[in-house]
């Protein structure tokens, strides 16, 4: 039992799959005239974001919000971090006010754990939710991909997903191995060896995804889906390649690799997490094209986010048979 | 879901429970229950039938073909989850919710006749009546339940009922239905497990 949501790997089975349940019949919510479920009423959750985001943010705020939870956003910026307060007495701070669960990104590997370990430590009931924390894992973002896949192209067990591009920043990467390889699916990780994590291949062995460093190969094998990676050029103090042409030459959904992608399976679907490099890791073409996933991956992130404060919050983390 | 209704599986090896409703009593009273609805609003022509998941929803579907053979024409059925809706999910195990089907022709100035299975505490149904206001307006509400057992905490009552069955709070009733549990219909009592 938790009462956190660090790390795709604190779902046991049964959660992972009670979430992406509940997550489809949260989604038609939206669909519904009033947007509006009772089950958290006076809950208060406070997104705490010390990175900027656009998705994550706003679609963790509309789904307490259509919970009926009071949300309440805290940028690092605008908050007392920027007068020099730890995190530590940031967190303690607004958990002091009797908040139920902290949203929160970070530039930090762990920090999400490290807040839940605080929390933990001296009985402070307030749960904490990684929105994304470094490189290390973004789990709902994983979750939403799992449920937007399914949507589309019915259970993953057997599907071949292909996650490209920057895997050495990227915490979706990182969240994503832990969630398609547990539903069944068949994932392959592409990206040029300056961008693939070190170790990585006890990991691929540990989790069950394989790796691979020419994505023409993968694409032409054929696959259902291709899980396009941010660069994530923020994150980069060296030279992890000589150009952003050459990149995109090596490893972009080019339009050329559409068209393949579209011979070799006309039935696959491209997603990509966001914020898009459009002409860097996925062409104009391939971003607007009708196999591109990118905004169901937006509305889906609406209805898991509901349905990751429910199982967290509306037990009071009294949660069996539903999380590990 | 009804708290009384324990998940599909096949019986247990424990001590028999006492049966109140044969299968042939639940076909007779489902019977009865679909000639009321029709009686009731002089017709079914405007009827929708809502099942409360989990066998809520089997009752409204065996109803809906109950009625359609009375009237010989189709009545709309569909479901309403109420998960999301109740009461007392703090202190309580996370429940995925089931699916919400409703009919095309939706609920706005239909009668609206909910279904479940066992009418206990009312929170069920109090849920139900919340739900489906978020979904439109019905011109009226019914309630149809299988079994009435009593010890109501809210002032709901439901019009049409399969058998009235005084409990007391130390017993658990138990419905199986076929097609939704695979085995033949029974409703049972028993002291609850302590």
């Amino acid at each position: 039992m938790t009462r956190h949501l660090l790390s795709v790997s604190d779902l046991d089975d049964d959660a992972l799959r009670s979430v992406l349940t509940t997550a489809a019949q949260m989604h038609d919510v939206q669909h519904r005239a009033v947007k509006k479920l009772p089950t958290l009423r006076g809950r208060t959750v406070i997104n705490l974001f010390f990175e900027d985001s656009t998705r994550t943010r706003s679609s963790f705020e509309i789904a307490g919000k259509w919970m009926s939870a009071d949300t309440i956003n805290i940028t690092g910026k605008g908050s007392s971090a920027s007068k020099g307060e730890s995190l530590r007495d940031t967190v303690r701070t607004i958990a002091a006010m009797g908040v139920d669960a902290i949203v929160m990104r970070h530039q930090a590997s762990g920090a999400a754990q490290q807040v839940a370990g605080w929390f933990d430590e001296s009985g402070v009931a307030t749960s904490v939710l990684n929105a994304g924390d470094g490189t290390h894992e973004h789990p709902t973002q994983a979750l939403l991909d799992a449920y937007t896949l399914e949507q589309r192209l019915g259970p993953l067990a057997g599907k071949r997903i292909a996650i490209v591009g920057d895997v050495t920043h990227s915490r979706v990467f990182r969240s994503n191995v832990l969630a398609l390889p547990r539903l069944g699916a068949h994932v392959t990780v592409v990206a040029p060896p300056t961008l693939m994590p070190s170790g990585v291949a006890s990991w691929a062995a540990a989790d069950g995804f394989a790796l691979s460093d020419d994505l023409d190969e993968v694409i032409d094998s054929g696959v259902d889906a291709l899980m396009m990676l941010r660069v994530q050029r923020e994150r980069m103090a060296g030279g992890f390649f000589p150009t952003p042409r050459e990149y995109t030459v090596g490893y972009g959904l080019t339009r050329d690799r559409l068209a393949t992608l579209t011979r070799r399976n006309p039935e696959a679907v491209i997603c990509h997490p966001g914020p898009m490099n459009r002409g860097l890791e996925i062409a104009a073409d391939a971003a607007d094209a009708a196999s591109s996933l990118v905004l169901d991956q937006v509305s889906a992130g609406v209805a898991v986010r509901m349905s990751v404060l429910y199982h967290l919050l509306a037990s009071d983390g009294i949660v069996e048979g539903s999380l590990a | 879901m009804c708290p009384d209704s324990p998940p599909p599986q096949a019986p247990d090896q424990s001590p028999p429970d006492r049966e109140v409703l044969s299968a042939g009593d639940i076909s007779r009273a489902l019977r009865r229950i679909a000639h009321e609805i029709v009686e009731r609003n002089k017709g079914a022509g405007n009827v929708v039938l809502l099942g409360i998941p989990s066998r809520g929803v089997e009752l409204a579907r065996r109803l809906g073909a109950l009625i359609a053979d009375i009237e010989g024409s189709e009545v709309p059925v569909g479901s309403l989850d109420v998960t999301m809706y109740r009461d007392d999910l703090r202190g309580r195990p996370t429940k995925t919710p089931h699916q919400t089907h409703f009919p095309s022709t939706g609920v706005d100035d239909r009668v609206v006749v909910l279904v479940d299975d066992v009418l206990y505490s009312g929170r069920t149904v109090r849920a139900a009546l919340d739900a489906l206001a978020d979904y439109g307006r019905p011109r009226a509400v019914r309630l149809a339940v299988l079994v009435d057992r009593g010890h109501r905490e809210l002032p709901i009552r439901a019009d049409h009922v399969g058998k009235n069955l005084p409990t007391s709070h130390a017993e658990r009733v138990t419905v199986r239905l076929t097609g939704y549990d695979d085995v033949d219909d029974s409703v049972t009592i028993a002291r609850a497990e302590r």
